[in-house]
């Protein structure tokens, strides 16, 4: 195969970064036998039944053959056995892909037209950037090798004060993890792995975002776990710190009137407390019950009467959508994390 | 045929095809506006192929993304959906149950002009700018610029009605005008594949429609439906979507099917094996691809469980479609088979079908199909099963009909080059996608990586055989229609109706209603 560019002439696929890839691998090369196997069998059978049995004459008889109810339930149930194994099979692999790691490294992922965006706890922010040269060089995330990494990813505008603009769908692809998903406006979607073998990998935007899609790459670099420390604590460029997204979260709630209604001790205010809201277990005054994860922090804080907590007077909050950035939602989820 | 009239001399002058009823007159105005529109969205696919040649760009990427759109939408709804129901379905359909025409002939010239007012409300998106969302419309990215992509969705959402109106009509002959003794059980594959296709016509496609709809009055009147900035949700757009346009693929390849059992029994002299088997494996494929759309949105931030069901039930979709593949190698055993070329193109099909039927499961697998989705291994899956399969399809059966609707024979050395070049070129274009899919390459991209340039070469290089292909295959119809042999009644020796009627056949195809004794396939 000397026009596979890759050294994974083999199997077609690229290297494979974290124990997901290789089971996903696994599953792929039983696909490709089975399926090259059944592929061999049934054209063998057709070009054999061409080659001997080509007409003749003019005047060929054929035999009158017009079922075989023992032959047709084998080739259906056979097939469905089959296909129920690679179902089985390919459904265990991605629940497992799903489950999200306990203590793992989030980042926050931000898609845009069309640049990639990786914003760190600690307020450090990632955005591409142009060599000496004029080109560009995509932005770079870093993780440590052997740890899990969650990203929290979400879809914004370029310039929010454009009213005719949308944030539209994006889709983050690392070919090397075997991972996938689709970056919605307006929600927080997440997709988490843990890498094994250090290196540089692509980040791909795999949902169409319009004339810069094709354009749309990042970049993930893993290195050891001493290289991540010693990356995210020096700041290469020497200016001032950012503040980290708790902080700037902290800021927001102190000054866009948070602070009058939701404590940060346990008492009950106007609003619910902040103290160990995040990842609690929320009854809503219509009875229905729910998890206070991402996305639903998110929801009451753009309009706080979607879901109103049991106990608590809806129309009391004034609704925020509109009034802050997709960052700064994100910063004050940071914050309410941090209120354990 | 010299003596007498035909359908075709019948009348003279363009008003008396523009107002036609005759279901043999209009398959041909659709013969006519498909091949404009394929011959567009060929051409389309060669530039495609031509910016791809090279890592870098050739066209601007807005410009790139144009074609690609219309690419897609020209040849989703434009050829593909409409291709055989329309044309050979139409011509073919009422000579298999031996009927003098379809049950609505002044509905059937409707659904003609309603594809015709989709085609012109798709040129006119073109000088609003151009449609660049791809062909499934996908918002927000959809309401971004308004004018071109909501134009382009309503020329889909027009030509549906041509969809809708063909399928009721089908639906209403199939159950009406049988001749006598033509049971169900006697009717042809090809006309229980139609049937099955009309009833996902008629069922499935108001829905897009419908979606079409919520996009405009989204658009125009601000209602928040699908857009997340009005308190909408993007990823409804894309259930509704999916919900028409899964049912969709069936739509274009039942009929694929439907004509492939046609060609193996004509070509094997032999009768079909497992009849019932076939006839409603087309019902069971009809049935449950309404219910595996979520396939599609694997990816979408639709819930876990949610990805496991719709994995499980498209596994039940593989069933039937493998029943027909194998039926149809049975049919083969112990028969008297003659290599013509519509019988190339039916083997040939059913080479590409397994390719693309195949790499289906990989795709119905989530865990895989994570990594797959929206790469070129889903552009290479869907042309192995859509174009692969219904154009090839398409191409046997014009073939196979094509003495019967113009009367005379075409070239059968020029018929096999034609095969040849689609063929080869096909397999030379489309399958080195699967791979640059596996390497991780996606889809809709107007450059690429330097590392996809060798493949994407001799991808691009099987495009431009298939496009000689369908200009050799241009060349021997048109030297056929006029230059061909006279092919008398019977040319393959057939048993079905249509080949007891005089070629081409007479305005009401049958001078006297005929009566059935017996299955269509009776090959002793």
């Amino acid at each position: 195969m000397w026009w596979i560019p890759t050294a994974e002439a083999q199997s077609f696929m690229p290297p494979a970064a974290t124990q997901i890839a290789e089971n996903v691998d696994t599953l792929y090369g039983f696909l490709l036998i089975s399926s090259l196997v059944s592929f061999v069998l049934l054209m063998g059978s057709l070009a054999y039944f061409v080659n001997k049995y080509r007409r003749k004459t003019d005047s060929d008889k054929t035999a009158y053959i017009t079922h075989d109810y023992r032959l047709e339930f084998l080739w259906s149930f056979i097939p469905f056995v089959i296909f129920m194994i690679c179902f089985a099979w390919g459904a265990k692999i991605y629940l497992d892909m799903r489950a999200v790691p306990e203590a793992a490294l989030q980042i926050h992922v931000v898609a845009k037209k069309w640049d990639w965006e990786f914003i760190y706890k600690n307020g450090r922010k990632i955005t591409s950037d142009v060599d000496d040269e004029g080109n560009k060089v995509p932005a770079t995330m870093v993780i440590p090798v052997n740890k899990p990494a969650q990203m929290i990813m979400t879809s914004t505008k370029v310039n929010p004060a454009d009213k005719k603009d949308r944030a539209v769908l994006h889709s983050f692809f690392v070919p090397a993890f075997r991972v996938k998903q689709d970056i919605v406006p307006g929600r927080y979607t997440q997709l988490s792995f843990t890498p094994t073998k250090e290196g540089t990998f692509w980040i791909f935007c795999t949902e169409y975002c319009g004339t810069g899609h094709s354009n749309m790459m990042g970049r993930v670099k893993v290195v050891s776990e001493q290289a991540f420390n010693d990356w995210v604590i020096g700041d290469e460029s020497g200016g001032p710190k950012e503040l980290s997204l708790a902080d700037k979260g902290k800021e927001i709630y102190k000054t866009r009137a948070c602070i009058g209604c939701h404590s940060l001790n346990g008492s009950k205010m106007t609003g619910p407390t902040w103290k160990g809201l995040y990842g609690s277990d929320r009854v809503f005054a219509d009875g229905s019950t729910g998890k206070a994860d991402d996305n639903y922090l998110r929801e009451s804080v753009l309009n706080s009467n979607a879901k109103i907590v049991k106990g608590y007077q809806p129309n009391q909050m004034p609704a925020y959508q509109g009034q802050l950035t997709d960052e700064d939602v994100t910063a004050v989820i940071e914050f309410i994390k941090s209120v354990k | 045929m010299s003596e007498g009239k035909n359908y075709i001399n019948q009348e003279a002058g363009l008003m008396s095809w523009l107002t036609s009823r005759d279901h043999k007159r209009i398959g041909l105005l659709y013969f006519y506006s498909i091949g404009f529109f394929f011959f567009i969205g060929g051409v389309l696919a060669m530039l495609i192929r031509t910016e791809l040649f090279r890592s870098g760009n050739l066209f601007d990427p807005a410009l790139y993304n144009r074609f690609m759109t219309y690419h897609g939408v020209i040849m989703v709804f434009f050829v593909i959906v409409p291709g055989i129901p329309a044309i050979l379905g139409n011509i073919i359909m009422p000579l298999h149950l031996g009927a003098r025409d379809v049950a609505f002939p002044t509905v059937n010239l409707m659904s003609w002009y309603c594809y015709v007012g989709g085609a012109i409300l798709a040129f006119w998106s073109i000088f609003l700018g151009g449609a660049d969302t791809g062909w499934t419309f996908y918002t927000p990215y959809s309401i971004n610029f308004s004018g071109a992509n909501i134009t382009a969705a309503l020329a889909a959402f027009v030509a549906g009605f041509s969809s809708i109106l063909t399928g009721v009509n089908f639906v209403a002959t199939v159950h009406k005008l049988r001749c006598p003794g033509m049971t169900m059980k006697r009717i042809t594959l090809f006309t229980w594949s139609l049937y099955a296709t009309a009833i996902l016509q008629v069922l499935a496609t108001p829905v897009v429609g419908i979606t079409v709809l919520l996009l405009v009055m989204e658009n125009i009147f601000g209602i928040g439906i699908f857009d997340p900035e009005m308190g909408g949700d993007p990823v409804l757009f894309q259930h509704f979507f999916w919900f028409y346009s899964h049912p969709a693929v069936y739509i274009m390849i039942l009929p694929a099917m439907g004509i492939i059992s046609e060609l193996i029994t004509t070509f094997s002299r032999k009768t079909i094996f497992g009849y019932t088997a076939i006839a409603y494996s087309s019902l069971a494929i009809a049935g449950v691809s309404f219910l595996v759309w979520g396939h599609h949105m694997f990816t979408s931030s639709q819930s876990e469980v949610a990805a496991v069901v719709f994995s499980v039930i498209t596994m039940l979709v593989g069933v039937p479609t493998a029943i027909k593949t194998f039926n149809w190698v049975a049919t083969l055993y112990k028969g008297s088979i003659q290599m013509q070329s519509p019988m190339l193109y039916a083997l040939g099909f059913m080479f590409i079908f397994t390719i693309g039927g195949v790499t289906g499961i990989f795709l119905s697998t989530i865990a895989t199909d994570i990594h797959f989705h929206d790469t070129y291994f889903v552009v290479a899956h869907f042309h192995y099963v859509m174009v692969g399969g219904t154009l090839m399809a398409i191409m046997g059966g014009a073939y196979y009909w094509f003495p019967k609707i113009t009367g005379r024979m075409f070239s059968e050395p020029w018929a096999r080059m034609s095969w040849v070049f689609i063929f080869v070129g096909f397999n030379v274009t489309f399958f080195p996608q699967f791979v640059l899919g596996a390497m991780g390459m996606p889809r809709r991209y107007a450059d690429y990586l330097p590392a996809f340039e060798s493949l994407n070469q001799i991808s691009s290089l099987g495009s431009y055989m298939i496009g000689t292909g369908f200009l050799i295959a241009l060349y021997t119809f048109v030297q056929g229609a006029y230059r061909g042999e006279e092919a008398g009644m019977n040319p393959w020796g057939s048993k079905t109706l249509e080949w007891t009627i005089p070629s081409p056949p007479p305005h009401e195809n049958f001078e006297e209603i005929p009566t059935v004794t017996a299955g269509p396939y009776e090959y002793r």
